[in-house]
């Protein structure tokens, strides 16, 4: 592979482990405070990225607020399935709520069915990005770098709220122990609803972020949630730096693996996050 | 821990579950009778229900979920179908596909149990996922997403002793009515036995069997390969019934129906993926004639049962049929 | 002066916290050990690092002359060291009779049987009365364990720990939660055990007529070092000893 080669798939690579961050840092999250695994979490993002195509497209909202209001959308559901359901069997087997949570799997793909029809919806690229940028001497999609600002945005707003404000400070006082963030006067009970709300907006907002460059369809919920577990394992179940590497290491092994290896691609992602969970089952940068 | 397959049952029980089961023989006979579709449905229950109850042996006996039994049901049935396609024997076929997969069980077993708990799930996801991954790409030998198609229905042979041909869908029924049984009646005799108990064991408590001298990962091992090779049978089955193979029983998806089945009759009991194979398909086909959208009336169901339900069908027969019909033994062995 | 165990320099540590400190210890077959302290002496992580459930940061453990310092707990147990827990580890959803089962058809090599029935088997089924008889629950062998009152729970728990024939057995708090007539039960046992049996027990207690009465030698330990061993009268004399038990009665 030339350098150029290198360079360019290396960016896309970076894009593409974007939208991964985004979905691995929700899972994570989530996963850190309430100690849930939720399965529907690619599901959220596929209903964020429906969520977008019709306010864009049917109801001509602005894009940008259109991203928006998709991310709150899937927050809003996140909300309803966490304040309904998965409250009611935190106590329970650790199985249940892998269950539960398949459940709303199955729900989704059908509902997204029956809102938006099976055929696959095409992305709509909004002008302002409809256009490219020379890199290394061609031409590179301004979206995906885009995609990659973005990124990059999230993840210092993501660690400016954890880290330095004191809502932040609750969420890893209550992610490190529950019993004592409890006992000192947390209501935990709502913070695992806002937990789990901004889990599925990080979710949502991703599958968003992708409408202008990747075709909806309801079967997407379930192979992304593959990408994210993979992710997540890599990184360390609970690690959010973690994730942030784990995600740059699928996403650049996505790209590159699609000219090294086209047909062994997939196979080597699981290959990864086998070997990782068998020689570093806490993760590259440790988990819980 | 809801309910507990006791080696001890109530009198009444027992007369409830031969009589039950008598019913069920005959009527499992007597399927030839109400034609192609019917049969081809219960096949496929049957099917179900095996894959099913061997992955019951994991979950409930040794408390162990695993998202990717479908790995051995594919390799069990593609391995059946490149023998099939090679050699027309269906023993050969069944008894490849069979082997097959216990031996990618027991490797992939072997790695996984080190680890329990959510981490044991994800690693029987990523190698379930594995699989599927090398059927889909691997066109020459698996057709790739096209699957395997033309696989014969080929005679069950064993030279010098029988012949019978298997074209007719009720001869090929029959077939998989005794395998299913004698696999599922293996796995009983498993429960029964001193494996069982060791089984069962390592679910109550883990570290009283560490000290009473076994070691719980040898255990594991056993439990998920023998799983394994349920699936593996069960997928063997499936694809002489079709005709072909597709990369779809590879899928987690796929995965989730033994799971979904042994929620939806019950999991702490042994007849209870059995039954949850059966309602799976007939809901499954009653939503069909109404809507298309029977994963979302399954998902529905699966979320009402996690929340309200879990013992599934069983324990609700259990619990509020049995005590309306008679005196139950209470727990100090006293009858009542 | 039979050594059946030995420790040389156990350390655990648990991140800054020493838990267990350079601990070296003989333990003789035939005599009947006490290891006593305040709480968090150390003495249950001793048990845990001396049966394998936790692993030693470092130090050497040899049982009869063998080193079993790398092995598995399992493993420990089919040499012959056994233990009870604290906290009544049984399987609460079997009976009485079904519990020890699987420790007897453990040592039977029997428990991977796929195909036998357990309750058919009269090696087992003997085995079985047999311990029943010794720990006095015949009566309730078909009662499910969690219905078991207190008491039977930790009869019970010895013996699950006494099943698979040890020739050291360890028994952390065996009277815990127990009331005089059941602790007394305990030390009949205990003694009936060591005769019959030749099972030799190292106990974990904190209930002082037990110890004074039970056994042949005390270990002292405070802050995960042990601090003196001696005779039960000599411990019960010991300034040091009543010194760290501030506070708390020392025997009579």
């Amino acid at each position: 592979m030339t350098f150029d080669a290198l360079v360019y798939q290396g960016l896309i690579g970076v894009s593409l482990a974007m939208y991964l961050w985004l979905l691995a840092a929700g899972l994570t999250i989530a996963f850190g405070v309430l100690g849930v695994v939720n399965f529907a979490h690619g599901s959220l993002y596929m209903l964020g990225g429906y969520f977008a195509f019709t306010y864009y497209l049917t109801l001509e909202i602005n894009f940008w607020l259109s991203l928006l209001l998709a991310a709150l959308s899937g927050a809003a559901i996140g909300s309803i399935m966490e304040r309904f359901f998965l409250r009611y069997i935190y106590h329970l087997d650790l199985a249940y709520q892998i269950l539960l949570t398949f459940g709303f799997v199955l729900i989704f793909a059908d509902a997204a069915r029956i809102f938006w029809g099976g055929i696959p919806l095409i992305p709509p690229m909004p002008e302002v990005f409809d256009s490219t940028v020379r890199i290394v001497g061609r031409p590179f999609p301004v979206y995906n770098l885009f995609v990659i600002f973005v990124g990059i945005a999230a993840s210092a707003l993501l660690w400016l709220l954890l880290d330095k404000t004191s809502w932040g400070e609750t969420v890893r006082a209550s992610a490190s122990d529950r019993e004592m963030a409890g006992a000192l006067g947390v209501n935990i009970p709502r913070l695992f609803t806002v937990v789990f709300s901004f889990a599925a907006m990080l979710a949502a907002f991703s599958g968003a972020l992708g409408t202008p460059v990747r075709a909806m369809t309801p079967g997407i919920g379930t192979s992304v949630i593959i990408d994210v577990f993979i992710v997540t394992v890599i990184g360390g179940l609970g690690n959010l730096p973690g994730a942030f590497v784990g995600a740059l290491i699928i996403g650049l092994m996505k790209a590159y693996g699609v000219l090294l290896f086209p047909d062994a691609d997939l196979f080597m992602t699981y290959l990864i996050m086998a070997l990782v969970l068998l020689f570093r089952p806490k993760g590259l940068l440790g988990g819980r | 821990m809801d309910g507990w397959t006791t080696l001890t049952k109530t009198r009444l029980e027992t007369r409830l579950a031969l009589a039950a089961g008598a019913a069920l023989a005959v009527a499992l006979l007597a399927i030839p009778l109400f034609g192609d579709y019917v049969i081809w449905l219960t096949a496929n229950m049957l099917i179900l229900a095996l894959f099913a109850v061997g992955f019951n042996l994991l979950f409930s006996f040794t408390g162990l979920l695993s998202f990717g039994q479908a790995a051995y049901f594919a390799i069990g049935g593609y391995v059946c179908a490149k023998i099939l396609l090679a050699v027309p024997s269906l023993l050969l076929g069944i008894v490849g596909g069979l082997l097959a997969a216990g031996v990618a069980a027991l490797i992939i077993g072997f790695l996984c149990v080190r680890h329990t708990e959510i981490y044991f799930a994800m690693l029987t996801l990523a190698f379930g996922m594995m699989v599927h991954s090398i059927i889909w790409k691997w066109r020459s030998v698996t057709g790739g997403d096209d699957g395997l198609v033309g696989v014969p229905r080929a005679p069950l042979e064993i030279p010098g002793v029988l012949s019978v041909d298997m074209a007719d869908l009720d001869r090929y029924y029959y077939f998989v009515l005794v395998l299913v049984s004698l696999g599922i009646y293996a796995i009983w005799r498993v429960v029964r036995s001193p494996l069982g108990l060791t089984l069962q064991s390592i679910r109550d408590s883990e570290s009283r069997v560490t000290f009473s001298g076994l070691s719980v990962r040898k255990y594991r091992l056993i439990a998920f390969t023998i799983a394994g090779l349920a699936s593996g049978l069960a997928g063997a089955l499936m694809v002489p019934l079709g005709r072909s193979a597709s990369p779809a029983i590879a899928n987690w998806t796929f995965s989730a129906e033994p799971v979904i089945a042994t929620l939806l009759g019950g999991a702490f009991t042994f007849a209870g993926p059995i039954v949850g194979a059966f309602l799976f398909y007939i809901i499954k086909e009653i939503v069909v004639i109404f809507t298309g959208y029977w994963m979302m009336t399954l998902g529905i169901i699966v979320v009402a049962l996690v929340l309200g339900f879990r013992g599934g069908v069983v324990s609700v027969v259990q619990r509020h049929l049995l005590p309306l019909l008679a005196r139950r033994r209470n727990d100090t062995g006293e009858r009542r | 002066m039979n050594a059946l165990f030995q420790a040389w320099g156990v350390r655990k540590t648990f991140g800054e916290f020493v838990a267990v400190n350079d601990v070296e210890m003989t333990l003789e077959k035939g005599v009947l050990t006490s290891i006593i302290g305040p709480n968090g002496a150390g003495k249950t992580t001793l048990i845990n690092l001396f049966t394998g459930k936790l692993p030693c940061d470092s130090g050497r453990l040899d049982f009869d002359g063998t080193e079993i310092t790398g092995l598995a707990p399992h493993q420990r147990v089919r040499l012959g060291v056994s233990r009870s827990f604290q906290i009544t580890n049984v399987f609460q959803q079997m009976t009485v009779a079904e519990n020890l089962q699987l420790p007897v058809l453990a040592r039977l090599g029997r428990a991977g049987r796929p195909f036998a029935r357990p309750d058919r088997d009269p090696d087992v089924r003997g085995e079985v009365e047999s311990l029943l008889a010794d720990i006095g629950l015949g009566k309730a062998r078909d009662v499910r364990a969690k219905a078991l009152p207190h008491g039977d729970q930790r009869l019970l728990e010895i013996g699950m720990a006494i099943a698979c024939r040890p020739r050291l057995c360890f028994l952390d708090e065996p009277c815990s939660g127990m009331n005089p007539g059941e602790r007394a039960q305990v030390q009949e046992l205990v003694r009936k055990l060591t005769k019959m049996r030749d099972v030799t027990f190292v106990i974990v207690e904190h209930d002082m007529d037990v110890v004074f009465a039970l056994s042949d030698r005390v270990i002292v330990m405070h802050q995960g070092n042990v601090l003196t061993e001696g005779n039960p009268d000599a411990i019960r004399n010991d300034a040091r000893v009543k010194e760290i038990y501030l506070g708390e009665e020392v025997g009579a």
